[in-house]
């Protein structure tokens, strides 16, 4: 589809204060998100979170119960699924057995009444996009789990739709063909200029594909964002949590409201920072913030917040090593050394030190641990 | 993400979205709708029969039990009602012995042989059952193919026709698939290293197959020996053609009462006996069925 | 699973006399239909198409012969029909109420023969329906609902829904989406069922025998009789045709299911 190449002729989304209520279950609670014409925005949370629910919100397969939502500039509440124009990619395929790769291909194009020439050209069109055109005449039943997946997706762009929603179409498929098949859908994205929507709770790969992230947790949207700021400024202890490894710290807190100092085990840190909220702070760190050293070799930098541990775990990464040191708390603070640096062995009394500037405070959040367990 | 529009149900609460009434009420209603046309078929040609027929066992020829009093009453009926059960625990069994060997075999061939054999099963179902019973005529009579041979061979004939015996054999032959099917889909179920562990275990043949086969396969055998015992009860055409006065079963009895002698109420009565056993045997054997589910569920 | 040499070779031919029992009883018809003596005595004598003619020329057994086929096409159809929606409906009702419902469907299964046919006897009496085309169709597709709604039920639960999604978010309306991707995929089951429910009704004998009545009988209420008057070979040959067109029919079926099970 070189010829149509020409970007932002995507659809806006405007989801506004949207719920969903099942009976006594709230599948989404009050959930607002912008997305931008041609964006490629994921949708990202544990199973049950409420992505899927705002997929199918969106697709129109579920009504919702309160909100507005606005597709390419106008309402579609109240709109069926079938006159909303939106392509939907789904997790099993979902090819029609009983046809072939091109039946399944024009099947959207013959519902629009699309001349049967002009239906000919774009199946073999979209079947190239997607380098499935050896085989419109094979049976799904005949092709892989891969294979299948390129041909829903070649169905669900054939009719130009302006937003191409994807219900975790890579989670049926193993690692490698995953990874593929991710370059694959970004690159089929810049090609096409239209709206992408992906659901994944896969951290990973919202990360290789997005332009977007909004993270899902327990039906309402923690933090939406570019994967930069996801993990460099998470708001939320879950965010941090889901997005990247991290130290979580908890202690006594004292903040003269400028800066705050945080008493764990007896140990001290500060960082020029206030409170959160008022309630009890969590202290994050990633592990590339994280610095190892001896105990008692010498006085490191002034400055440098420092907590003493055991080393508990070694793993060599080729790119360097990832370090895990019980501290005295008990909590257990994950450190990401370069390559090149001094190597530590299990078991060896250890230092962390980071820079106070480096820490995040965030409000605590018990739930977080254990929607994510 | 458990929660895919398949299998949500909506409660239809919509609070956003103004929507004629209409629409919103057609979903709960749809299905009901659909169901309808055969529930009312249903009521209309069983429903109302059954009753129509239960109301006048009580009702004619005055209101009372004196139909229920005749029959458990009359020493006949009684011996009928017993011939009845019995001749039903016979066919059962006959076709329990016959139907598990057969089905064993289905579940040990190859995919060839097994067509064979599952087509063997399904002919009785496409043949039509008169025709069959016909067939039993032809074969069991005195002058039918089993005396003749008997006589070809020197040997003396043996009464089949208008005997217990011969209604068991009709009536076996033409319930067996009903036996065998659902042994069959239990057999083919069945974790055949579970055997293999049995057996390297140190368990002999045999004692692999009583203490650990027999018993998985058993929520087969109930459920083929409740369809077969069931349907037998309520045969009429078999025993008809191949019995005689001394192998009469209940639904000739009731034939007898309503077409010959007109008498309503005491056929209905007997109608009454026999639709309230077959409906006690299929709620005792609820359980059985169930526990058949379980493993099949748990394969 | 092991077995010793002497326990398979006693379970084949257990197995093989089952498979005689069950096939060869009705192969007996076919010699007897040429029998050139009025008379299902065995073995029969000499060779005459006599009573295929009979079966013909006979305004008994021929007329007997349409009313069945007449009732079992309209029964088909309509049993097909009713139980096909039944099975969507159970389908798409709750897991409790569709339970129940679908026991209360299959009853006709488990209803002594004898019962139903006074039953529906008594109530046909009174509305003046014994004997008339409509009485028979309603009764015997009563008898057949549970077959359609077996088999259709059957493909039901293979079926894929979330292809009706896939169909939705791809411009397909309701009925659309059923003509183009429902039924297309459990047609298989409703066509089995249909062909149940056209044996089912060609074949029934109990309810048929008590309301019938000289202007309408069917076959099997013909051959009935004819066993029980005289020894009439004629049913020798009716059962003859039957076991072979059956035969062709089913074994077509057969073949084309299984053709169709490959693509």
């Amino acid at each position: 589809m070189a010829e149509n190449k020409q970007v932002g002729r995507g659809a806006a989304i405007d989801i506004r204060s949207v719920s969903k209520v099942y009976g006594n279950f709230t599948a989404l609670d009050n959930v607002s998100l912008g997305i931008r014409p041609g964006e490629f925005m994921t949708l990202l949370g544990p199973s049950g979170s409420g992505k899927t629910t705002t997929l199918n919100v969106v697709a129109g397969f579920t009504e919702i119960t309160g909100g507005n939502l606005e597709v390419g500039g106008s309402s579609v509440v109240g709109i069926p699924a079938h006159k909303r124009n939106i392509g939907v990619v789904f997790q099993h395929y979902a090819l029609f057995p009983h046809m072939t790769v091109g039946r399944n291909v024009a099947y959207p194009l013959a519902l629009r009444k699309v001349p049967s020439a002009e239906r000919e050209k774009r199946v073999k069109q979209a079947l190239e996009m997607v380098k499935m055109s050896d085989f419109a005449h094979r049976y799904p039943s005949e092709l892989s789990g891969g294979q299948q997946q390129r041909v829903a997706l070649a169905r669900a762009i054939v009719f130009d739709p302006p937003l191409l929603l994807m219900d975790e179409p890579l989670g049926a498929l193993d690692k490698k063909l995953r990874e593929w098949l991710q370059l694959e859908i970004k690159r089929i994205h810049r090609e096409l200029g239209t709206t992408f929507v992906y659901v994944t709770h896969d951290q990973e790969e919202a990360l290789v594909l997005s332009d977007r992230i909004a993270v899902f947790n327990r039906g309402r949207i923690e933090q939406v964002g570019t994967g930069r700021e996801l993990y460099d400024e998470p708001q939320t202890l879950f965010v941090a949590r889901f997005i990247g490894d991290s130290t979580v710290l908890r202690g006594q807190a004292n903040s003269d409201g400028t800066s705050t100092a945080i008493s764990i085990a007896g140990e001290t840190v500060t960082m020029d920072k206030r409170l959160p909220g008022n309630g009890a702070p969590v202290l994050l760190l990633r592990p590339e913030k994280l610095a190892l050293r001896r105990r008692g070799n010498g006085q490191g930098e002034s400055g440098l917040n420092r907590l003493s541990g055991t080393v508990t775990e070694a793993i060599y990464l080729g790119s360097g090593s990832k370090y895990e040191v019980r501290l005295k708390d008990g909590s257990t603070a994950i450190v990401r050394s370069p390559l090149g640096e001094q190597s530590f062995d299990i078991g060896e009394a250890v230092e962390v030190t980071f820079a106070g500037a480096d820490a995040k405070l965030l409000a605590d959040d018990s739930t977080a641990d254990q929607t994510l367990t | 993400m458990t929660s895919s529009p398949l299998v949500e149900t909506d409660p239809g609460r919509v609070i956003a979205r103004p929507e004629p009434a209409a629409k919103r009420t057609r979903k709960p209603l749809g299905p009901w709708l659909l169901v309808m046309p055969a529930l009312v078929l249903l009521v209309a040609v069983l429903g109302y029969p059954l009753v129509s027929v239960t109301m006048r066992s009580f009702a004619e020829p005055d209101w009372g039990l004196q139909n229920y009093t005749w029959f458990f009453g009359t020493p006949v009926n009684l011996i009928v009602l017993q011939r009845t059960f019995a001749i039903s625990a016979w066919v059962t069994l006959v076709c329990v012995i016959c139907a598990y060997p057969y089905a064993f075999v289905m579940t040990a061939v190859g995919p060839k042989v097994r067509l064979v054999l599952v087509l063997c099963v399904l002919v009785p179902f496409w043949v039509s059952g008169v025709v069959r019973t016909l067939s039993w005529v032809i074969l069991l009579q005195d002058s039918g193919v089993i005396n003749t041979m008997l006589r070809g061979a020197g040997l003396s004939p043996v009464r089949l026709i208008r005997t217990q015996t011969g209604v068991v054999i009709g009536m076996a032959q033409v319930l067996l698939p009903f036996m065998i099917l659902p042994l069959y889909s239990v057999m083919r179920g069945i974790d055949l290293r579970l055997v293999q562990a049995a057996r390297s275990l140190g368990a002999r043949p045999s004692k692999a197959f009583f203490s650990v086969y027999l018993p998985l396969s058993l929520p087969g055998v109930y459920a083929g020996a409740v369809i077969v015992f069931i349907l037998a009860l309520g045969f009429y055409i078999t025993p008809a053609l191949l019995g005689g006065p001394r192998s009469t079963m209940l639904s000739t009895l009731v034939q007898n009462q309503v077409l010959s002698l007109l008498q309503w109420g005491r056929g209905g009565a007997m109608g009454v006996v026999l639709l309230v056993s077959t409906f006690i045997l299929l709620a005792l054997a609820a359980p059985l069925m169930r526990q058949r589910y379980k493993q099949a569920g748990s394969r | 699973m092991q077995m010793r040499p002497m326990t398979r070779v006693l379970l084949g031919l257990a197995c093989l006399l089952v498979a005689v029992w069950l096939v060869a009883p009705t192969l007996v018809v076919v010699p007897m239909s040429f029998n050139e003596n009025k008379s299902l005595a065995f073995p029969p004598q000499g060779f005459s198409t006599q009573w295929y003619a009979n079966f013909v020329n006979n305004p008994d057994w021929s007329s007997s012969f349409i009313n069945s086929l007449k009732v079992a096409v309209l029964v088909a159809i309509l049993a097909a029909i009713v139980g096909t929606l039944a099975a969507f409906g159970l389908d798409r009702m709750k897991s409790r109420a569709s339970g129940l419902l679908r026991m209360v469907l299959l009853t006709p299964m488990v209803v002594p023969g004898v019962v139903l046919a006074i039953g529906i006897y008594a109530v046909y009496l009174d509305m003046r329906l014994v004997g008339t085309l409509p009485g028979f169709v309603l009764a015997h597709t009563m008898l057949a609902i549970p077959f359609v709604l077996i088999a259709v039920t059957a493909s039901l639960e293979v079926f894929d829904k979330r292809l009706e999604l896939a169909a939705t978010s791809l411009g397909a309306g309701r009925l659309t989406t059923f003509r183009t991707v429902t039924l297309p995929l459990i047609l298989p089951g409703i066509l089995s069922g249909l062909l149940f429910a056209f044996v089912t009704s060609f074949d029934e004998i109990i309810v048929s025998l008590f309301i019938t009545n000289p202007y309408l009988r069917t076959l099997p209420v013909q051959i009935y009789t004819s066993i029980t008057r005289d020894a009439d070979p004629t049913v020798a040959a009716v059962g003859t045709i039957l076991l072979f067109t059956t035969t062709i029919v089913i074994g077509g079926g057969l073949l084309l299911f299984a053709r169709e099970r490959r693509t």
